[in-house]
């Protein structure tokens, strides 16, 4: 025998299910009173540091259906690449900046858009700068433990064409499904979740 | 947002979090779950060990909570009401694999009333709404990791999955550890339920000891007589690896 590792076991995901906003947005369902805003709603005020942009998303199903029922985080960094985080150590982020954001799919048209900037680069563990991106996670009915991904900005092409990650990836032709789109101030960014066009998904 | 860094003394982690055991995990595509089949992804995820854009997360202070938001019976009620159902206080700590007590965590709960009916526009199940049920709530772990929450036991409910399934009573909750790769959803079933184990939710966890982790136990030393009865609930997030054997953080 040997000593033990006394280690635990992550707690086991369960679905999101249909309800999820009735938790995580509440106002946004109709429950008014309980909570002052839904977290998450506002991740820029008038003195946020940055380019302003607007993030459109859906999440696609197999049938190619968009997800009415779906709730997107994003977590990214701000105009200097820094996170708004206890565990960022390299400075402080910009206090006016949340860095993170929550949105329900719209129930009609299945599509959330975020108000936010873009993201400074940040480096990767070898020192090297990553492309900026969004850090995302996806959860909805049917879908058994959230889904993370990343959002690279299409304007972006050098950084992207030497971002360690999406080097990694090994198939090129799935590059793109992480790619968003630019037009004007918006970038679009369609997740997905199977099939040709599948969104390439991380286990972080 | 972030005031955790005066929550505690303890110095900030920035070590990569242990890598998932999906073998405890449902995996993507449970076709008894009917819903799964058309959203999941078919494709071998791609590992990534943590960069800094997973291993830092939002962190959220209790500066942000209402004096009832972990109180269910109530931040929905009119003044002198309450929920209708069993009172209950649902109570426990807040873990990483490491058995390290988590501080600081914000947990968000959500349920369907006693009868198993949600306050939703598209709930389709017939039982009664209660005027005095909102069915969300919300707490912020204190230094040790502990929280509390009170409620009233949630009922079954059927849902439209194979012609007879019905969900155990069951509040789902969504956590936020310290890092976004942490972020974890899942949901607490109670002891004693023989609905738990027909159903094909619960099911989709490959691992028995697992579903087992997600069952809360009756704790008759810890309720409030003539008041409520106690659940008590531990919950674990991913552990991290020791910065101190890492190589320096390179960048800045
Ligand atoms: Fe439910």
């Amino acid at each position: 025998m040997v000593q033990s590792l006394d280690r635990l076991k992550e707690t086991a995901s369960q679905t999101a299910g249909p309800y999820v906003h009735i938790g995580l947005t509440p106002n946004f369902c109709d429950i008014p009173g309980v909570y002052p805003v839904d977290l998450g709603d506002t991740m820029v005020n008038d003195k946020t540091r940055g380019e302003r942009i607007k993030v459109k998303m859906r999440v696609i199903d197999g049938a190619d259906t968009p997800l009415k029922d779906a709730l997107i985080e994003i977590w990214q960094a701000d105009a200097d690449g820094l996170h708004n985080s206890p565990s960022e150590m390299r400075g402080a982020a910009d206090p006016n900046f949340t860095g993170w954001g929550r949105k329900p799919t719209d129930m009609t048209t299945g599509e959330c858009v975020f108000e936010t900037i873009k993201p400074g680069r940040v480096p990767f563990k070898d020192g090297r700068k990553m492309a900026p991106h969004l850090t995302v996670w996806i959860v909805a009915r049917g879908i058994n433990i959230g889904l993370h991904t990343r959002m690279y900005f299409s304007d972006e092409e050098k950084a992207n064409d030497e971002d360690p990650v999406l080097a990694r990836i090994e198939h090129r032709r799935r590059v793109p499904t992480l790619i968003a789109q630019r037009d004007g101030d918006t970038y679009t960014f369609d997740i997905h979740l199977q099939g040709e066009k599948e969104t390439v998904f991380f286990d972080i | 947002m972030t005031d955790a860094k005066t929550l505690s003394n303890r110095r900030p982690e920035t070590g990569a979090f242990f890598q998932r055991d999906r073998a405890m995990h449902p995996p993507a595509y449970t076709p008894s779950y009917k819903t799964s089949v058309l959203r999941s992804p078919q494709k071998a995820l791609l590992s990534l060990d943590n960069t800094l854009s997973e291993i830092t997360g939002p962190v959220f202070g209790h500066n942000i909570l209402g004096e009832l938001d972990n109180d269910m019976i109530h931040n929905f009620a009119k003044p002198g009401e309450s929920a209708i159902g069993e009172r209950i206080i649902v109570y426990g700590r807040l873990l990483d694999e490491r058995g390290k007590g988590v501080p600081g965590a914000l947990i968000e709960f959500w349920q369907a009333n006693a009868g198993g009916r949600y306050r939703h526009k598209k709930e389709g199940y017939i039982a009664a709404l209660d005027p005095n049920f909102g069915g969300c709530g919300r707490v912020v772990t204190d230094e040790d990791g502990n929280y509390w929450i009170r409620t009233i036991k949630p009922g079954a409910y059927p849902w439209p999955n194979g012609p007879n399934d019905w969900r155990p009573a069951h509040i789902h909750f969504s956590i936020f550890g310290h890092g976004f790769a942490q972020r974890l959803i899942s949901q607490l079933y109670f002891e004693g339920d023989p609905m738990i184990w027909k159903c094909p939710i619960v099911r989709t966890i490959p691992d028995r000891a697992a579903v087992e982790r997600l069952v809360a136990a009756l704790d008759m030393e810890a309720t409030i007589p003539m008041d409520s009865r106690a659940y008590k609930f531990d919950i674990v997030l991913r552990g991290r690896r020791s910065s101190m054997f890492e190589n320096r953080m390179e960048g800045n």
